[in-house]
């Protein structure tokens, strides 16, 4: 369940930010996203989450969100397995 | 490609210019184009042209109107409804003559009914506010506010609100809200141009592989 989760997020983000095909295959737990990229302005987070909810079957709440979770790929992954594990 | 203008009924009677990109050459096939909202507009809009540009190469005139309040137009945003802007796109249909009728995104929406049509990528009404209404709680939070969906979501309807930079009046959003497109248009779906919607991203961005997928479809069923 987690690795597909994992490859199903890998996507997701390589779809939103417009990555290269692969190129979200080297991110790791530790990788930056939200405030690490510029053009991660609140619309195109409010764009993600929508994607994430979407593509995964979950449901995020307005006060799930904290910059956390967005901070790196190893927290963003954290909380959409937690999501999917619940759901 | 040029810039035209047509005439748009004002709520009130009477009509105001708004401007739109026309690939116009008198040709038998002629669709009418209506965009992306919002946002989303902004975001698609290099995509829609370079469809635009291929649809020409193809042997098909394009238009590309504006919505009353959107990009060019000198009307009030706040003061537009659905029904105003579904009147504009059956105007803008009637004055350029249109054969053919694309969708893209929540443009759909507003596909005038009649026009043989095709819907890419179409969205709820209400999909389209829910991200706006998430964007402005995420900022709002980022400034030091808390405000709630259902808050918003009430405010916007007796008030309007503003979302994304966009000012709705109540009357546009309690109108809004509901729509869904119709079923009776070619679906066209994003799978059929591979790649992921250009929607997603971040900023605007272009993709040559899809302009030419989009294009191709079309190009086949409009020559049907």
């Amino acid at each position: 369940m987690s690795d597909d989760t994992d490859l199903l997020l890998r996507r997701i983000l390589t779809d939103v930010l417009g990555l290269k095909p692969g190129q979200a295959d080297d991110f790791d737990a530790d990788t930056g996203l939200f405030g690490h990229l510029p053009e991660l302005d609140s619309m195109a987070v409010a764009g993600l989450l929508t994607e994430l909810e979407d593509r995964l079957d979950i449901v995020i709440d307005d006060d799930e969100i904290e910059g956390e979770m967005l901070e790196t790929y190893g927290g963003l992954l954290e909380f959409v397995e937690a999501k999917r594990e619940d759901g | 490609m040029k810039p035209a203008i047509w005439p748009c009924p004002l709520p009130g009677g009477g009509t105001a210019e708004e401007f739109a990109l026309v690939c116009d050459r008198g040709r038998a096939r002629r669709l009418l184009i209506v965009p992306a909202l919002f946002d989303e507009g902004n975001r698609m809009r290099r995509f829609t042209v370079e469809v635009m540009r291929r649809l020409d190469a193809g042997g098909v005139d394009t238009f590309l109107p504006d919505l009353p309040g959107c990009n060019e137009s000198l009307q009030p945003l706040d003061r537009q409804t659905p029904a105003d802007w579904q009147g504009a796109v059956n105007a803008a249909a009637h004055h350029f003559a249109a054969t053919h009728v694309l969708g893209i995104r929540g443009g759909c929406l507003f596909a005038p009914a009649g026009l043989p049509g095709f819907h890419y990528a179409p969205l709820k009404a209400a999909s389209t506010l829910r991200q706006m209404l998430r964007a402005r709680i995420l900022s709002a939070r980022e400034a030091g506010r808390e405000e709630s969906r259902e808050q918003l979501a009430e405010l916007a309807a007796t008030h309007g609100i503003t979302l994304a930079g966009y000012p709705l009046g109540a009357d546009f959003y309690r109108d809004f809200e509901p729509m869904v497109p119709t079923s009776d248009a070619t679906l066209i779906a994003q799978e059929q141009l591979g790649g992921s919607g250009l929607w997603l991203r971040a900023e605007p961005d272009e993709n040559a592989a899809q302009a030419d997928a989009l294009a191709a479809l079309l190009l086949g069923a409009i020559a049907a």
